[in-house]
């Protein structure tokens, strides 16, 4: 709450340095619409997500595109919204469209970022940087819906490559019980297909016991089967997920939600100049940057590499500039990301991390395809009924 | 003892060395926090010397007798006394500095503070903070023209190159090129700068009288995938005949014909190729392979990579001292 009354209404306005402008000047105004969702009690609640996850990132990304901008007679300006609701967040975003923005960040929930593509019109462009149901990406794609937080389906596709490459093909799955974890336990199903995985058991969690005393009594009873070579833990929220790990049956490694995560983001990569945009974060958070904030500056890039080459803010021309063959946005993930035609899908790597280190990139070599190997992760063109260029 | 042992490897090896001086090679390894020395002449490594964290961008000053060395993570350039093998000297070089160049005037440093936007600007003998001059987001490579009138800094997240004016230390220009730029190299005459830029994959050529691009570049690596083709280290040859491309987790060095822009080939090197350099009389170009912690040595004349010589973790940068 305290975040929300801190945030809502403010405008994050980057200063442009001693340098003396350009004639002509460009101001560029972002929305940030985020909606608190409040995920229910949880199990392992030791470590709270930031409040703040997302609206940090957006901020950083204001920021780099002011120091470019400076040189360019171009000035950013973000306009951050908190809500608690749907029909906060489209009030939200008609009080924001009232000011004249047309470009804006969403880190909300799929139904509520839905609600807002249906409504916003083919004027405006939005940016999911929240949402990972794979439903956005495959069936319910918006022509005004850009994606730069990577879908379930792209995370668990990047976790069957690992263990496909490890060999570690028989897996256990534990799913729990909120429609995120399901989502999650479907897209791992269908990647477990794609990468020649064998579930061996697939057990929905119900226990309500409470695992902070009693995991070491319960799991390894949960976990008992022939054998297996990992767990896969679909908890989405970490509700019993953190218990999992050295409490199974078998001596057997746990991925997934917990464990060996596929993550969007996370702050051990230091690879390809990483280190100095984690600095640049800390420095300005003064907390690690999450999957959530690196979404939104993702987003908030995109739109300041468009805006520089074009030195305009048409949000019809930035999206053809999007879209085309000449536009790479440098995200340090060590190669040029760019945005599926098919979906609005930001196409990138994914990064396979426990909670100290990083442990790989996916995609792996040796899985290939004709267009990017990125595509090897979520749903290609010919899997997904959306086509939102044709 | 270690150290010792070392000292008196290296005085047998200079005893034996003696009555032909060779030119050596300074390697800057990023995860070691030394510097290798190469004899290019037997191609070997003859001694290794602990300088400060992260060393990255290193430079030789105009008279040969000192070794510049960014020691990114103790915010400072440390200075190497090349007679004496020792660290002498640090400069004030503002926060995280990775590359720098020196004006051909011996005394102006510029260096580029990757974390704060800014081009730090030192002159060498007072170490006095001449300028700071404010550039786009995680200012990278550094170049001062051989005329000494521009100074070029390429900012990463910007994707600009920012020409500075060495007299006013002025941004006069900024030229938008690919994404990621990372190096900037002039021609001997400083009348073309080459800039490579990592992740757009393409090397821009720009013409100094007028401060614009005349041609872009790109690569492909036969067999590779092109999303690896990250062009960062240039080297020209002086008469103007080449330029090398390092094109990093490619592992490859594309040749090209400086006159036409035209890659002649693909030299396989070891693996995240990044800085290069030639030796004295231009016959041999040294590579720094980041992954494989090696050096590469391609024979120029033949267009052929003869030799790996195992260095530190994580070399980074390269350079040879021509009077040594």
């Amino acid at each position: 709450m305290s975040f929300l009354s801190r945030i809502s209404g403010a405008a994050v306005l980057a200063l442009a340095g001693a340098i003396p402008l350009p004639t002509h000047a460009l101001n560029v105004q972002i929305g940030y619409l985020q909606q608190q969702v409040d995920h229910g009690p949880v199990l392992s609640n030791v470590i709270p997500e930031p409040e703040d996850a997302g609206f940090r990132g957006a901020e950083l990304a204001i920021a780099d595109n002011s120091t470019t901008g400076q040189f360019l007679g171009q000035t950013y300006a973000l306009e951050a919204r908190v809500t608690e609701s749907e029909t906060d967040a489209l009030a939200a975003f008609e009080t924001l469209r009232a000011q004249g923005i047309s470009l804006f960040v969403v880190n909300a929930p799929a139904r509520t970022l839905s609600a807002l593509a249906r409504h916003a019109g083919d004027d405006v462009l939005l940016f999911n940087a929240g949402a990972k149901d794979n439903a956005l990406r495959t069936s319910e794609c918006h022509v005004n819906l850009l994606h730069t937080m990577p879908s379930y389906a792209m995370l668990t596709d990047a976790l069957g490559q690992w263990l496909n490459q490890r060999r570690w093909k028989e897996v256990f799955l534990i799913t729990g019980p909120t429609g995120a974890d399901q989502q999650w336990a479907n897209a791992f199903r269908r990647s477990a297909k794609r990468f020649g995985l064998e579930i061996v058991e697939d057990k929905p969690w119900t226990f309500d016991a409470d695992l902070r005393r009693s995991a070491s009594k319960e799991l390894p009873l949960f976990t008992q089967a022939d054998d297996y070579d990992a767990v896969v833990v679909a908890d989405v929220r970490g509700d019993f997920g953190e218990y999992v790990p050295f409490n199974t049956w078998l001596p057997r490694p746990v991925v997934g939600t917990q464990g060996l995560s596929p993550v969007t983001w996370h702050f051990t990569i230091e690879n390809w100049g990483a280190g100095q945009l984690q600095n640049r974060f800390r420095e300005l958070a003064g907390r690690e940057i999450t999957g959530e904030d690196y979404a939104a500056w993702a987003a908030i890039r995109a739109l300041g590499t468009a805006i520089t080459h074009l030195d305009g803010a048409d949000p019809m021309t930035l999206r053809d500039y999007l879209f085309g063959d000449e536009f790479q946005l440098a995200a340090f993930k060590g190669r040029k990301l760019s945005f599926r035609d098919w979906n609005g899908q930001l196409r990138q790597p994914i990064p396979l991390t426990h909670p100290r280190s990083l442990v790989a990139i996916a995609p792996f070599e040796g899985y290939l395809h004709p267009r990017t190997e990125m595509d090897t992760l979520g749903y290609d063109r010919p899997e997904s009924a959306c086509r939102i260029n044709d | 003892m270690k150290s010792l042992l070392r000292q008196t490897a290296l005085a047998t090896m200079i005893g034996l060395s003696a009555p032909a001086m060779a030119s050596l090679a300074y390697v800057s390894n990023e995860k070691d926090d030394t510097i290798s020395i190469i004899d290019t002449k037997t191609q070997s490594v003859v001694d290794t010397i602990d300088v400060g964290q992260r060393p990255r961008g290193i430079l030789l000053s105009e008279d040969y007798t000192k070794l510049y060395i960014c020691a990114s993570d103790d915010d400072t350039v440390q200075v190497l006394d090349l007679a004496s093998r020792r660290i002498v000297d640090s400069l004030p070089s503002g926060e995280d500095p990775e590359q720098f160049a020196l004006h051909p005037n011996n005394r102006h440093l510029y260096i580029s503070n990757e974390d704060d936007a800014i081009v730090t600007v030192v002159d060498v003998q007072t170490k006095d903070v001449l300028a700071q001059i404010d550039v786009g987001v995680e200012p990278e490579g550094m170049a001062v023209s051989p005329d000494g009138k521009w100074a070029v800094n390429t900012s990463e997240t910007t994707s600009m190159l920012h020409w500075i004016n060495t007299e006013t230390f002025e941004i006069e220009k900024n030229i938008v090129v690919g994404q990621r730029p990372r190096h900037v190299e002039f021609s001997k005459d400083s009348k073309i700068a080459w800039a490579s830029a990592e992740i757009g994959g393409t090397v821009h050529i720009i013409d100094v009288d007028n401060l614009e691009q005349i041609h872009e570049m790109s690569f492909k690596v036969p067999g590779v995938n092109q999303d690896r083709v990250q062009p960062v280290g240039i080297e020209l040859t002086s008469d103007g005949k080449y330029a090398f491309v390092a094109l990093g987790p490619s592992n490859h060095v594309a040749v090209v014909d400086a006159q036409t822009y035209e890659v002649l080939d693909y030299l396989l090197v070891g693996s995240r190729v990044w800085q290069l350099d030639l030796d004295k009389d231009e016959k041999h170009l040294y590579t720094t392979n980041g992954v494989s912690g090696d050096v590469s040595i391609i024979d120029v004349e033949n267009l052929q990579v003869i030799k790996s010589i195992k260095v530190g973790r994580y070399p980074w940068g390269v350079v040879i001292d021509p009077t040594s």
